[in-house]
């Protein structure tokens, strides 16, 4: 293979790759640069198909934003969403750990047969299991109420946060609990006083998970709530902003961007562990 | 690649010695040293696997229930009523229609998910400047919380001021005549909601299938270099065969995220134009909730279950087979 040639290849490729790249990168990121462009336009540079629409056609304007935070629930509903992110994170924290180091060192085969179990919980989703909780909330009185989210909210946090602490267990060297059960403690207390305070990046993980996991959900949300005042923002946003065929584009798009953008830069932090929630167990 | 959680290492050879160092003595009587220790397993398990016995396994035998009886939403009472509600909605055109919706709504988009997803870890794979603002910006879609990014698709493909048809006027791709509502005509309704689909799941296969790339040992890499392979023997014969295990997982879990989905469905097209975009998911939501029907409801989205199941012995059949070798 002689120099010219190849460096023409090489190039040749280099261009395909960032071509590709881009093709990819305009799919999947210009509805976001759309919700951002449309949030400052005044509505009637939204409604002038003489006008541009990738560009301002009138000046930017911060009136969309103020309908939103001022004529609409929008911050009650982040109020709620925070709330019961909260709660529902302390229950699957409570639960979670606990069982991921059980899974991780305590059970042999059953344990092994149990990991499974928890993981296949995945298989019934909220889409089955929606209709008879809209029986069960009404008949506990929950009806309408956000401690209907705090309840359920856990059936889908903690199977996937036990399979997310079980594999952060196990990276863990078994000779940290080791040496403080030689010096005399019981496994349950070098649990709780050795093992539990060097796991602290594996339950950050998974608050981070449990908060986008409720901010995300939509289908009990749905199910259960029927007052603006007690929406969560991801049913609030698309349910009270659209209203018949009026549609307060400008405000909807400012929603969905305030909402998107720093779920997205946590969580960009973080994808890797998210990943290994999903395939632990599944690929070593 | 073993496919299933390794199994813990047995503990008893340590747990004899920490126990014999303060005995002091070779000849203690055995003492099954696993007692105490599943005895505490157990404890620490039973809190998470009784709240997902009660809020996962309960509501679904429910479902069940509630599938074979007369429940609706005002009645306090209910009645058994054997297989009615199946024998009518096998009756239904519209459930017909609905599956066969979901079907195709399935995979035809995982079938893009897929060969996208790869292409995408490919490009992704090697390292370059900027690397980090590339992976935010194609994470995105997946971080966003699904409801509000259809929201944004719902407006990108608006009947009047759709920036696809603008800039298709503009570019004069379409001609004068030539006007496409996106979600107001079947067939185009149908290529926007699996479209937004693969826009939404992309992000997440991409990142499975790059953690399964990274996984492979660089010798084989190397060896595959020394022997001569070229880039579609080397894709073909090595790449593909050892992400394969991965690639499914992603796969998998893309089949149940859309078979199930009712997000999407809902804020675009709330299944029209003429029930062409109806999925299982969407038809049982609005007759069991919206329509106040629960036995009809949950009859509906119980034939989503099969299908689940069919995955997951797919799944298992793989992890038994990888785990053997």
């Amino acid at each position: 293979m002689s120099g010219p040639p190849f460096s023409v290849i090489r190039s040749l490729r280099r261009g395909g790759h960032v071509l590709l790249l881009a093709a990819f990168v305009a799919f999947l990121a210009f509805p976001f640069y759309w919700m951002a462009i449309t949030t400052f336009k005044s509505t009637r540079d939204l409604i002038d198909t003489t006008h541009n629409p990738f560009l301002f056609g009138a000046p930017p304007t911060l009136n969309n934003l103020r309908v939103l935070f001022f004529q609409t629930d929008f911050g009650r509903w982040i109020m709620n969403t925070i709330e019961v992110g909260v709660l529902v994170t302390l229950i699957t924290l409570v639960l979670a750990v606990p069982a991921g180091y059980a899974l991780a060192r305590l059970s042999g085969r059953w344990g092994h047969r149990l990991g499974i179990a928890i993981f296949l919980t995945y298989l019934i989703p909220p889409t089955i299991l929606f209709i008879p909780f809209s029986r069960i909330v009404a008949d506990v009185g929950l009806q309408d109420s956000l401690w209907s989210l705090v309840l359920v909210y856990p059936s889908f946090t903690v199977p996937f946060c036990t399979w997310l602490m079980m594999g952060f267990f196990k990276s863990i060297p078994r000779d940290i609990e080791e040496a403080a059960m030689i010096d005399g403690l019981s496994r349950f207390r070098a649990f709780v006083k050795v093992v539990v305070p060097v796991s602290s990046a594996g339950m950050l993980t998974v608050v981070i998970f449990t908060l986008t996991l409720v901010m995300q959900e939509f289908v009990y949300a749905l199910t259960f709530i029927t007052t603006s005042a007690h929406y969560t923002v991801s049913v609030g946003v698309p349910t009270f902003l659209v209203r018949g065929d009026v549609y307060f584009w400008g405000s909807l798009m400012g929603a969905c961007l305030i909402v998107s953008i720093p779920v997205a830069i946590v969580y960009n932090l973080f994808v890797d562990r998210f990943v290994a929630g999903f395939t632990v167990g599944a690929v070593k | 690649m073993s496919v299933a959680a390794p199994r813990p290492r047995p503990l008893p050879a340590r747990r004899e010695r920490k126990q014999r160092s303060p005995a002091g003595s070779l000849s203690r009587p055995r003492i099954h040293p696993f007692d105490d220790e599943a005895w505490l397993g157990r404890m620490l398990l039973a809190p998470a696997v009784i709240y997902i016995v009660a809020l996962v396994g309960f509501p679904f035998f429910l479902a069940i229930f509630y599938s074979v009886s007369d429940a609706t939403v005002g009645s306090t009472t209910l009645h058994f009523v054997g297989l009615r509600n199946y024998e009518r909605i096998l009756q239904d055109p519209t459930f017909w229609r609905s599956l066969r919706n979901a079907v195709v709504f399935t995979v035809v988009s995982q079938a893009l998910v897929v060969v996208l997803g790869k292409i995408l870890a490919m490009a992704l794979y090697a390292d370059f400047p900027g690397k980090w603002a590339v992976r935010f910006l194609i994470l995105l879609p997946w971080v966003a919380p699904i409801s509000l990014g259809s929201i944004g698709w719902l407006w990108i493909f608006d009947p009047v001021y759709s920036v696809i048809n603008w800039s298709g006027r503009a570019l004069h791709l379409f001609g004068p005549g030539f006007w496409p509502i996106w979600l107001g005509q079947p067939d185009l309704a149908m290529a926007s909601i699996v479209m937004v689909d693969v826009w939404r799941l992309l992000p997440l296969a991409t990142v499975i299938i790059l953690a399964g790339m990274s996984s492979i040992p660089q010798d084989i890499h190397d060896a595959a270099a020394v022997d001569g392979a070229g880039f579609w023997r080397h894709l073909f014969r090595i790449n593909l065969p050892l992400i394969m295990p991965i690639m499914l997982v992603a796969l998998l879990f893309g089949i149940v995220f859309t078979f199930t989905d009712l997000i999407v469905v809902y804020v675009l097209t709330r299944g029209g134009p003429f029930d062409s975009t109806q999925v299982i998911a969407s038809y049982a939501y609005f007759t069991g909730v919206q329509g106040g029907d629960l036995a009809t409801g949950a009859a509906i989205s119980l034939f989503l279950f099969p299908a689940l199941v069919a995955v997951a012995i797919v799944f298992l059949t793989i992890a038994k087979r990888t785990e053997v070798t």
